[in-house]
């Protein structure tokens, strides 16, 4: 993890920088409530929060354009927001409701928008990496200049299927950027104990993929390193490789106590590394927002996030047809 | 003692070849190793070498002939001293057969290996004519052709009607095809659409999936199943059941095909039967034709089916040839039993290559008095149990022929439904015949053993018909 960077005057925009962080914001205080209702029985099974890398896929949204595609695994629900779904139908998802993307039928790891163009929320570790070569060849194989952004974590990097991709996709020059969350933890093995290999990004290196790290808890770095990275796929070169060095708060999942980790070393990144509080400074300093400015912009997060939870309480459990439906597209007769 | 030159078996599967062209002339000293001719099999043409050492005394089999036998004598070698005349007596006698040696001009892709021994068993029997009840009107004109033609043409005629067809796959480009049924593909959709892949199962079933995601219908052709394993996850929890778990948004239109079950003599790794693995998954449909019209017919309703399709395929069947409707699109529905042969006495529910044991089954339970109805089910999910019902109300006895495992079976889903559903109607239980509960020897009679056999079939029918 590079050392903290001073909040220097940015370039950037005032507008573009309150954006960066509503954005943030909104992933952050989303998954806080969902691992609230999680601790109340409102949210069962596996639940994965995002909390603390933000700056990844804000970032990363801010340089694509309509007709780019995403997906990632079952750590998912910062992607669906920043990419725009709707905070109520994820939440209601989450609480496996009518209301929710796969009307409850998919649940935390697994949610869809064809409109946002966000192609899951995957659930099993590295699968979602071919499958994000595949969309790209859709896009290649139609001649348009669309990029899919294939997150994955360090613990899928380990994966051979990756390595399978990252060959084809360079045979066939694919669209594609690769982007690891290297948030230093594969559920309790760290980095350090489960590869030799001194950084990620650089065994692309083997297949001829360009790539660099990347500090990922600055979204003004993943969003500079995102514009270079969907520049070269738009060029027709082929893939590119971010390997995002981030930090996960929270347990790998709800259930798990972390303890493979200090308590110190999380508080240090917190206070220390915090992707929102780097904007929140930049914005302080650089006059562009008051502190009322920001408590306001907190306040309405705060009631999106509260209205989203509502919704997710008060939509109905799917109907108990819903079982038998969506197993085909067109709805064969059964088999049982 | 001259040596006889027998025509030789180029691939696990090859019963017979053409004599393209001989190298070599009569009068022609031979070295072992030296070319002597090349063989064309249905999937390649093969250079062939001579074994031992001597002068080509007799060419029996002049080039371009087509269908000889595999074991045929197709020339003669003589050893010092002998004659061309000692060698047409001895062409009449008792000449040593020389063993085949051949090597592939392209490199063969497994399962195709070194030619067996001369030794091995001669030409498996005729495919028998399934008869009654086609798909196309009556008086519509047929066309011989094989399975492997049939499939072709399905893909091409699907390519032709939708540009996002396309097909993906070790072989299927530049080679034409590991098993030669994308022949010519290529030359007609450019490598755009026919596309060559690494050997990476995992990861280019994964990259068909995606493909399907982002609105194309990708034909993803597996060397055989058994490398699909290395697969199977993409196939199962990416393909089959992204649908249901999107809440109906996401489909995945994408054909998974290629060789399933065994060959001849490729052993356990190679031989595998996965009908019943995949027809137990919701979300995926499941097809395992038999006919080259239901290749052809059923794998034109795959391509266009909006779910993702197994079609299982047979490297024994995709060289022989049966009558197909000479149609402008002729397409076969899914979940639709096809009555082989009617009958009164029992009915035999097979599928795929297991229809071969049931027909000719059929055909000796029939000289015996005993009227076999045959059904072909072609589609597993979904599986045409009303076709099968009501064949069974009628006979009221049910066996089932399939080359696959016993245990958890098509044949034991099928006679549990027809125990739940047709109790009252059964004179007999139903029993199954399978290959056996072991794994695929290589020995030429372990193997013979380990499969479902015409008598077995024949043997089981008497049985449940109290003979």
């Amino acid at each position: 993890m590079p050392p903290k960077k001073t909040a220097k005057t940015s370039n950037l925009s005032k507008d573009e920088l309150l954006h960066f962080y509503r954005e943030m914001l909104l992933i952050r205080r989303f998954e806080e409530k969902a691992g609230q209702l999680y601790g109340m029985g409102q949210i069962g099974g596996f639940c994965h929060l995002y909390i603390g890398q933000e700056a990844v896929v804000v970032g990363l949204e801010a340089v694509t354009k309509e007709g780019d595609k995403r997906l990632t695994s079952y750590r998912d629900h910062g992607h669906m927001l920043a990419c725009g779904m709707d905070a109520k139908g994820v939440m209601a998802e989450l609480t496996g409701r009518e209301g929710g993307y796969s009307r409850g039928k998919g649940g935390s790891m697994h949610m869809f928008s064809k409109e946002r163009h966000f192609y899951g929320g995957h659930g099993i570790v590295g699968a979602q990496v071919p499958i994000g070569a595949g969309l790209a060849l859709s896009d290649k194989y139609r001649g348009n200049d669309n990029v899919t952004f294939t997150y994955f974590g360090d613990g899928a990097a380990n994966q051979g299927q990756v390595y399978e991709t990252y060959n084809m996709a360079q045979l066939w020059s694919l669209p594609v950027v690769f982007v690891i969350e290297n948030n230093q933890y594969a559920m309790g093995t760290s980095v350090q104990r489960s590869t030799k290999s001194p950084s990620l990004w650089e065994r692309g290196a083997a297949y001829g993929i360009a790539g660099e790290a990347v500090d990922g808890m600055d979204v003004l770095a993943v969003k500079a390193a995102g514009e270079k990275a969907v520049a070269h796929c738009r060029a027709g070169k082929g893939p590119y490789i971010l390997e995002m060095m981030t930090y996960r708060y929270r347990g790998h999942s709800m259930s798990d106590p972390a303890k493979y980790r200090t308590r110190d070393e999380v508080q240090k990144m917190r206070d220390e590394r915090d992707a929102i509080d780097h904007v929140r400074e930049l914005l302080l300093q650089g006059k562009h927002a008051s502190e009322d400015d920001l408590k306001a912009i907190d306040k309405d997060i705060k009631a999106v996030v509260n209205e989203a939870a509502e919704f997710a309480k008060e939509s109905p459990e799917p109907d108990l047809s819903e079982l038998y439906t969506d197993i085909y597209a067109d709805q064969a007769p059964q088999n049982a | 003692m001259a040596i006889k030159v027998l025509m030789p078996a180029l691939s696990p599967t090859m019963e017979e070849g053409t004599v393209a062209k001989w190298l070599v002339k009569e009068g022609d000293k031979v070295s072992s190793g030296d070319i002597l001719a090349e063989i064309e099999t249905d999937k390649a043409t093969m250079e062939f070498e001579a074994v031992d050492e001597g002068t080509l005394g007799r060419i029996l089999v002049a080039e371009g002939t087509e269908g000889v036998a595999v074991n045929t004598p197709i020339a003669i070698l003589l050893e010092e001293g002998e004659s061309a005349d000692d060698a047409q007596m001895d062409d009449a006698g008792d000449a040593e057969p020389q063993a085949a040696s051949a090597t592939p001009k392209a490199k063969e892709e497994q399962p195709t290996q070194a030619p067996d021994t001369p030794e091995r068993s001669p030409a498996a029997p005729r495919t028998p004519a399934p008869s009654a009840e086609p798909d196309y009107p009556e008086g519509t004109e047929t066309r011989s052709m094989t399975v492997r033609e049939a499939l072709r043409d399905a893909m091409a005629e699907e390519m032709r009607r939708d540009e996002t067809v396309f097909l993906m796959g070790e072989e299927v480009a530049e080679y034409q095809g590991a098993y030669k049924v994308s022949q010519g593909l290529l030359d007609e959709f450019k490598e755009k659409r026919v596309i060559d892949t690494p050997i990476t199962e995992h990861g280019f079933a994964g990259i068909g999936v995606g493909a399907a995601f982002g609105g194309l219908r990708p034909i993803v052709e597996f060397m055989t199943f058994n490398f699909a394993l290395q697969a199977i996850d993409h196939i199962i929890n990416s393909a089959a059941k992204t649908l249901y778990m999107s809440g109906g948004q996401m489909g995945c239109p994408i054909v998974f095909r290629g060789a399933n079950g065994a060959a001849a003599r490729v052993g356990a790794q190679h031989s595998h039967d996965f009908a019943a693995w995949y027809s137990s998954v919701p979300g995926l449909k499941v097809v395992m034709p038999y006919t080259a019209a239901d290749a052809k017919g059923l794998l034109k309703t795959a391509i266009r089916d909006p779910n993702p399709v197994v079609f299982l395929e047979n490297e024994i069947l995709y060289g022989r040839s049966f009558d197909v409707p000479v149609l402008d699109d002729y397409t076969v529905p899914f979940g639709k039993a096809r009555i082989a042969r009617p009958g009164n006495d029992v009915t035999i529910v097979s599928f795929g290559i297991g229809m071969q044991y049931a027909l000719e089954a059929a055909e000796k339970l029939a000289e015996e008095g005993i009227d076999a109805e045959v059904i072909d089910l072609r589609t597993l999910r979904p599986l045409d149990m009303d076709t099968v019902l009501n064949s069974v109300r009628k006979t009221n006895r049910c066996i089932t022929v399939e080359e696959g495992f016993p245990v958890c079976s098509i044949g034991s889903y099928l006679s549990s439904r027809i125990m739940t559903e047709a109790f009252d109607h059964l004179d007999a239980p139903v029993l199954n015949c399978t290959g056996k509960d072991v794994p695929m020897p290589y020995a030429a009679n372990l193997e013979k053993l380990a499969l479902v056999t015409t008598q077995e079939v024949v043997d089981v029918a008497k049985q449940v018909t109290y003979r």
